[in-house]
């Protein structure tokens, strides 16, 4: 059984029509890209999987169960989390704090535990803390973990957002141009961690990207997206190959090889 | 010298009430970007509920059914009271709130001015307008040092207050809840995508607020038992004032704040004809916030939970 299964989506914001008959299939541990110019749609997909938006048509199952109009929260309990496009952190908040919310639902001491420091509190909190520590060493910011993520470079509140991404304990990892803005030496360290965090974790990574060359590093399949439909799918190579693809960034293709 | 620790002693009493009702203010404003300006007679409800509360465990004594001790009965109408104003609290956040989350925020201000006066004539309108006198809970012990006195009343409110302000510190620092409430002061679109339920976030935040506010409605019932159902308007808009003059958003502020507003208030009094005290100490307020317009601890365009 895949993991997550999309038929036939589609959806309108108005008039506009942003995604159109959108399928796909991913399977557990695999990682897979989705490209396409600027206004394709991509991450409007992501938002749609999330639960932000509300699909006008079609069908999101995951693990074989029906997730289509859940609420965010829900969905991402069960086990799909993301990261943002452009980053979207608590700027006033610690490296910790954030690794921290993001295990809201696994936490389960009560009312009663958080004024009285109950005895499972304190061990679930130091659990917490083991864990967030786990995750910030792994995307490799532990050393800023008590800093406000304000005060960060861009490529380490980069990683914290993946962290926190990951706090959740994700099977599908959606990941919304993670190497945005990022120069080539920042660029290379965040493709080895995605393959640490996915060689270490185990989950299926669906990622979004304008860089052709981390998705030749990285992803399985690719699909390209244009005006909200899957103009074409295939290996990295294929995909770059396929005249649909190249016509689709209109003369772009030098920048798409790069 | 005893006249300036005398009103020492009182600015702390009033301050006490500012600041557990502005803590409410500054909580719900950093959360949910909206003050909710029936919060004021939220502490009236709170009051009236601590009232029906000790009343009836007073009154279970009379009748020889079960009779507790005084500070019991205090404790428990704290306990029951705090709850069940708690869930009034909720109930307006779920009825006049919720469904204005995402219209312009006038329309929300107009809801919780709504909502008060509407909590004020029911009351009205359910009880009458007779007043009623809340149960004397603390025999009143005098103690005087260096010929100030204070009285247990007082004691009991001022570290009621404190104690709560801290658990509440800790509430927003330490727990899941608590770190959720601060991320949402950030964002109503990536919290729940991290696994947060924003609802009940929502929901318990104005939950704290109500309780802290009928915890302090209670001891206002202690220090001045006469209640009727416009008590909560002029000690709510002073508690609205701390809460800005803390900075929108800041607890520590806002719990500062109150206690300031009451010295300012207190002081007044002392220096120039009683009538003056609001008049002068408003106007204070006004010049304090021409030179730190968003507060003590406030900064431009944030909103954020601070400590």
């Amino acid at each position: 059984m895949s993991l997550l299964r999309i038929e036939n989506l589609t959806h309108h914001f108005g008039g506009l029509r942003a995604v159109k008959d959108y399928n796909l299939v991913l399977e557990p541990g695999q990682i897979r890209g989705l490209i396409g110019p600027n206004g394709a749609g991509k991450t409007t997909v992501f938002n749609l999987i999330t639960g932000v938006y509300r699909p006008t048509e079609g069908r999101i199952l995951f693990e074989g169960r029906d997730i289509t109009g859940m609420r965010p929260h829900r969905i991402a309990a069960l086990g799909i989390s993301r990261t943002f496009q452009n980053m979207q952190l608590w700027r006033h908040m610690t490296v910790l704090e954030h690794v921290k919310v993001a295990q809201y639902s696994q936490i389960t001491y009560g009312l009663v535990g958080a004024f009285f420091g109950t005895a499972r509190r304190r061990w679930e909190e130091a659990e917490i803390e083991r864990k967030a520590y786990s995750l910030l060493e792994m995307v490799g910011v532990a050393r800023w973990a008590d800093q406000v993520v304000t005060n960060l470079p861009y490529g380490v509140q980069r990683r914290v957002e993946m962290a926190r991404a990951l706090a959740t304990e994700p099977k599908v990892l959606l990941l919304d141009e993670p190497t945005a803005g990022m120069n080539p030496e920042e660029l290379k360290e965040m493709i080895d961690i995605i393959r640490q965090v996915h060689d270490r974790l185990g989950m299926s990574i669906f990622l979004i990207e304008h860089r052709m060359r981390v998705v030749m590093e990285l992803c399985e399949v690719v699909q390209t997206l244009n005006f909200g439909e899957v103009i074409a799918e295939g290996t990295p190579d294929e995909v770059r190959a396929d005249p649909a693809v190249i016509e689709a960034y209109l003369g772009r293709e030098v920048e798409v090889v790069a | 010298m005893n006249v300036f620790l005398q009103s020492v002693v009182n600015a702390l009493q009033w301050g006490s009430f500012y600041a557990l009702i502005a803590l409410g203010y500054s909580m719900v404003y950093s959360v949910l970007m909206l003050f909710n300006f029936a919060h004021g007679d939220i502490f009236m409800v709170g009051a009236y509920v601590g009232l029906f509360v000790s009343t009836a465990l007073v009154g279970l004594g009379a009748s020889g059914v079960l009779a507790l001790p005084n500070w019991l009965i205090l404790v428990l109408t704290i306990i029951l009271a705090a709850i069940l104003t708690s869930f009034v609290g909720m109930l307006v956040e779920r009825v006049g709130y919720r469904p204005l989350r995402k219209a312009p925020r006038a329309s929300a201000a107009l809801t919780g001015l709504m909502i008060g006066i509407i909590l004020q004539t029911g009351n009205l309108a359910l009880l009458g307008a007779r007043r009623r006198s809340f149960p004397t809970l603390i025999e009143t012990t005098t103690f005087e040092f260096a010929g100030v006195t204070v009285t247990n009343t007082k004691i009991v409110i001022v570290l009621v207050s404190i104690l709560l302000m801290i658990a509440l510190h800790q509430f927003v620092r330490r727990t899941k809840w608590g770190m959720a409430m601060r991320a949402m002061a950030y964002d109503f679109v990536v919290v729940p995508l991290m696994g947060v339920p924003i609802n009940t976030i929502a929901a318990l935040t104005f939950g704290l607020g109500s309780a802290l506010a009928a915890v302090a409605g209670i001891l206002f019932g202690l220090a001045y038992p006469v209640l009727e159902p416009y008590m909560g308007i002029l000690v709510g808009w002073k508690a609205f004032v701390a809460a800005i003059l803390g900075g929108r958003g800041s607890v520590l502020g806002a719990g500062l704040a109150g206690f300031l507003l009451g010295f300012i208030e207190i002081f007044v009094a002392l220096l120039f004809p009683s009538t003056f005290r609001d008049l002068i100490a408003f106007s204070i307020v006004i010049v304090i916030l021409t030179f730190r317009p968003h507060g003590f601890f406030g900064e431009a365009y944030s909103a954020r939970l601070r400590l």
